[in-house]
């Protein structure tokens, strides 16, 4: 068994000089991905979670992580291994919105509380909302949504846009068309996985657009970005913030410079907290912290705070704790709704270069105390 | 060497062995474990009745694999939602029950196995490799954009679907289902090898001129032999779906048709149990090396290596000796 | 749809499909002189992606970025061809599949373990980027031009090694009775390892001319592998001109039906609806054009009989 049980929380506990006496244990489950080509998202998520693990200075919160490989099925088997014979009382973990909807909506029928660092799909906020399950993101539309936001308070009126012809690219289009109040030059769908785009910059080119809006996760984003650049086109480009994050901006380079993506996190944002939490992460990992790990830092923390007050086998106590979200957040104000999902600040960001690393600065609030649109669909 | 039969008891009685001493010792997720093993062991025979038998090298059964997993899924999906599948003409309800979804299954994916079959087998060698590669990669593709049951998330099952007169969130009996399945499958396998329609596949194979001269059409027995594989391996994709409780494009994937292969060649091509014995140890590996690095792949990659290079004929080859029963 | 837009799409199917032979060219040879069906092509190609970002890095040059990429792939070819693929020439397709696909494993885990899980940087050197005009009012970024100039280059070069130099007849007599060379006295086990190393060199090279306009990350091999695929068999297996000619093909299927296809959809469906499948057939078009080929000639376009 992969236990890979915390001796680093340990250590930390040593030095603290003792265990806290009050609070309540905990066994956490942690499916992330951490082999092949997604494999930076899983490792951020859970470097930022067991930092604050180690802060906590805890020794009685154990957390089991396991490689779901990016592979629905995968996910699933490991799922069922933490239930049926680890026995944990919490999950996290999942990257992917398609793995999330395969662990997700059975973890929870199965009584365990599920809290996701980052997907968030559409399915899981509305009708198929659960009360075990808390999303410390977003909804996979916020970002989306903050963007067309901005597009509209930036007074573009003619957007190209463009996303993958899977869920949460047809999600992502929706998202921005929510908020966007301007015309739309163009809306194309690309094939998963595509990387080159030459084809839609053509039409971008021949389209009378005043801004681009694209939603190209991972390698995706780097292509289109470098192709963009390189094609001679200056409309101006905004985009949600999984194309601009710390782990792949250096991948793009000078493309991206000056493009405005929306995020609910930077590491900019000016509270004690998320202070703390850049300078920490840098020194025991060595990189700036990304977003992804700022999820899965505000996760535990969630996790941490419900335990002051609940112990997950009293199980409407410890949802009752958790829905409080009483912890200090990186990101500032936090709260959930009525859904179980956050309500928070959604920034534009913009990226720059920092003597040689390329990253982000807050430009403006795009959103102020979001929620998202499926809220209401949602009944316990 | 052991006699190939005595391997095959042994191995198949070391698959009811360990569930039942995880019932015992109350590790449900070790006949979890088994019962991913005995399915994907499933699969790999219906593939293996195409390529052993058969001698045709398909890199898309995926395919099947997949029908049979969207089978459970959109009928479980439109029961657990209380919507028809369709109100046109006929009114067709979605089913919970194991037995109608299993049948559902079987002629879908024997129906797809007939129409890719008639098309591919007018190619042969590489290029029947690479066009049942292409049907992989078309359904692929569609299942990704396929909005109404999911697209690329898939479709979510709460509860696994019923047998009559067995609770199947029971670890220990959906094991006992797969299990008896497999071993109805294997049986069905001896039985095609030594039939008439089986030596004159083998002889189709072997020496098609020949047999073509004795009255026998090589096209048209390896058809059958392709429909009959497709449609194991679609049963084995409604019981992987029914594992998961879950179903997603991925089971159409290319390194899907792939690992499906790789049992194959693993255990030893053209063997009974050959498929049996290379996906329990694909599965076994998959769970111990994944607990050493992060970097497991590589060792994966490294031990098949060496399977390939130094053990021909897979392991059943290694233990039984070359002889291979039905030549 | 204007004329000139349709005409710049045109040349952007082209210039994708000869990015394709880049790496069909080197898949084809080896397989038509071998009988090898690699599967590890892909993780050639990312391999010469790496070391060009790897160089670019260090030296800033994207020439020596270029000569590192087709050396570290050779490099990586011969290794391989020498320790692993060697035996299995006599062994059937299967076992070739398997130890490829085990390659794949090995090097995919392998560069994320030296280079990490996020993507490396490479990108196209200052002389060779921005858009330039061509006639007719055009504007079209200059390094495709570059590519499709490379590629052309390439297919010439291999097409006057394949028919006027000693090499090249050893390797069309090779394709055609391999005992029959050896009795000759070829060192066909030399031959083997060059033409292995040319066909890698030629994977590395593709992936890091591709690598500079895509993201240069781990498994980004293997969707370019399943194309070059197409692009041979659609060709038929063994011919340079079959590859050429197939990838254009695939790459202009595949450039045009994703514009086009929605827009005929758009036609008799409404707008949404028409997008979606639109999209999802075209993602499916150079699969249904394999398929269509196939069944047309069953043996690819220039393949022989088998």
């Amino acid at each position: 068994m992969k236990l890979k049980t915390l001796a680093l929380s340990a250590a930390l506990m040593a030095l603290a000089g003792g265990a806290s006496a009050d609070g309540h244990g905990v066994k956490v489950g942690m499916i992330t991905t951490l082999s092949g080509g997604g494999a930076g998202l899983g490792i951020d998520v859970r470097d930022g979670f067991m930092l604050a693990i180690a802060q906590s200075g805890r020794d009685d919160i154990e957390v089991i992580i396991e490689d779901d490989q990016r592979k629905p099925d995968v996910a699933v088997q490991l799922a069922d291994k933490m239930i049926q014979a680890e026995n944990v009382d919490v999950m996290t973990g999942i990257i992917w919105s398609n793995l999330a909807m395969a662990v997700v909506p059975s973890a929870t029928a199965q009584g365990k509380f599920y809290l996701s660092p980052n997907a968030g799909p559409s399915a899981l906020a509305g009708a198929g909302c659960h009360e075990n399950y808390f999303n410390v993101a977003w909804q996979n539309d916020n970002l989306h949504e903050a963007a067309g936001a901005h597009a509209t308070s930036a007074g573009y009126t003619n957007s190209f846009i463009l996303a993958p012809n899977y869920p949460a690219g047809q999600d992502a289009l929706t998202g921005y068309k929510r908020t966007y109040e301007g015309a739309l030059a163009g809306e194309i769908f690309t094939q998963l996985g595509q990387t080159d785009y030459a084809a839609e910059i053509a039409q971008i080119r021949a389209s009378d657009a005043d801004s681009v809006f694209f939603f190209l996760p991972g390698g995706m984003g780097i292509s289109f970005l470098k192709q963009y650049a390189d094609s001679g086109i200056d409309l101006p480009v905004v985009g949600p913030a999984f194309s601009f994050d710390q782990g792949i901006l250096q991948a793009v380079g000078d493309a991206a410079l000056g493009v405005v993506n929306t995020s609910q996190w930077n590491k900019d944002i000016d509270n004690p907290t998320n202070a703390a939490f850049v300078e920490t992460f840098q020194a025991e990992y060595d990189r700036l912290p990304s977003l992804y790990a700022s999820q899965g830092f505000d996760t535990a923390n969630l996790l941490i705070s419900a335990l002051e007050t609940a112990s997950p086998s009293d199980a409407d106590a410890f949802r009752a704790a958790l829905q409080a979200a009483d912890f200090d957040s990186t990101r500032g104000d936090f709260a959930f709704g009525p859904n179980h999902h956050p309500i928070q600040d959604i920034y534009a960001r913009e990226v720059i270069k920092e003597g040689d690393i390329y990253t982000n600065k807050i430009i403006g609030v795009a959103l102020e105390n979001h929620g998202d649109a499926y809220a209401g669909d949602c009944s316990f | 060497m052991i006699r190939e039969s005595y391997l095959n008891t042994f191995v198949l009685a070391l698959l009811i062995a360990v569930p039942a001493w995880a019932v015992v010792a109350n590790e449900p997720f070790t006949i979890t474990l088994a019962t991913r093993a005995v399915i994907f062991a499933l699969a790999a025979t219906g593939l293996n009745i195409a390529l052993g038998l058969g001698g045709m090298v398909s890199l898309g059964h995926a395919v099947f694999f997949g029908i049979g997993g969207y089978a459970m899924g959109i009928l479980a999906h439109h029961a657990q939602t209380y919507t028809p599948l369709m109100d046109g003409l006929f009114l067709i309800e979605g089913t919970k029950s194991m037995p109608v979804i299993w049948l559902v299954a079987m002629v879908t994916s024997g129906i797809a196995a007939l129409l890719i079959g008639l098309v591919s087998l007018r190619t042969g060698g590489v290029y029947f490799i690479m066009i049942t590669l292409a049907f992989g990669q078309m359904f692929y593709y569609f299942s990704i954009s396929w909005a109404t049951y999911g697209g690329e998330d898939g479709l979510s099952i709460y509860l696994r679907n019923d047998f009559p007169g067995l609770n199947t969130l029971v670890p220990i009996n959906f094991f006992a289902i797969c299990f008896t399945i497999l071993l109805i499958v294997l049986l069905l396998n001896a039985l095609i090898a030594k039939s008439p329609f089986g030596l004159a596949l083998n002889a189709a194979r072997q020496v098609p001129q020949r047999a073509e001269a004795v009255g026998l059409n090589p096209q048209r027995l390896k058809l059958v032999a392709f429909v009959i594989s497709g449609v194991i391996t679609g049963l084995a994709g409604a019981l992987f779906a029914d594992l998961n409780r879950f179903v997603s494009p991925t089971m159409f994937s290319w390194q899907t048709s792939g690992e499906i292969m790789i049992f194959i060649i693993l255990g030893g091509v053209a063997r009974l149990c050959g498929p049996v014995v290379g996906a329990v140890v694909f599965v076994m590996l998959e769970h111990v090396l994944g607990d050493l690095s992060d970097y497991w792949h590589i060792y994966l990659g490294v031990l098949l290596l060496l399977v390939v290079m130094f053990v021909r004929g897979g392991i059943v080859g290694l233990i039984a000796g070359k002889h291979v029963a039905h030549d | 749809m204007t004329t000139l837009l349709i005409i710049e799409q045109v040349l952007n199917g082209l210039q994708f499909g000869i990015m394709l032979f880049l790496m069909a060219a080197g898949l084809t040879l080896i397989f038509g002189v071998m009988g090898l069906i690699n599967l590890a092509h892909g993780s050639l190609y990312m391999v010469g992606a790496f070391a060009a970002a790897a160089v670019a890095g260090l030296t800033g040059s994207f020439v020596l970025a270029l000569m590192a990429a087709m050396a570290a792939a050779a490099i990586a070819g011969v290794l391989v061809e020498t320790v692993v693929i060697r035996r299995l020439y006599a062994a059937d397709h299967l076992d070739q599949v398997l130890a490829t696909f085990a390659l794949i494993l090995i090097f995919s885990e392998g560069t994320r373990w030296v280079f990490g899980s996020f993507p490396l940087f490479l990108n196209i050197p200052a002389y060779l980027s921005g858009p330039i005009t061509l006639p007719g009012g055009i504007e079209y970024p200059l390094y495709r031009l570059f590519l499709i100039g490379i590629g052309l280059l390439v297919a010439a070069g291999l097409g006057l090694l394949i028919t006027r130099t000693r090499i090249g007849i050893q390797i069309r007599a090779g394709e055609n009775d391999r005992e029959m060379i050896a009795a000759l006295g070829v060192d066909i086990s030399r031959l083997y390892t060059l033409v292995f190393a040319l066909g890698a060199a030629l994977a590395g090279l593709a992936g890091a001319l591709v690598g500079a306009i895509q993201s240069v990350q781990v498994g980004m091999g293997e969707p370019v592998l399943i194309l070059a695929f197409v692009v041979i068999v659609i060709g038929g297996i063994g011919s340079i001109k079959g590859a050429l000619i197939g990838s254009i093909l695939v790459g202009l299927t595949d450039t045009l039906g994703g514009i086009f296809l929605p827009q005929l959809f758009k036609l008799f469906m409404e707008p949404a609806t028409a997008q979606t499948s639109g999209s999802a057939l075209a993602s499916m078009a150079i699969y249904i054009l394999m398929a269509a080929v196939l069944i047309w000639r069953p043996t690819g376009l220039f393949g022989a009989r088998a």
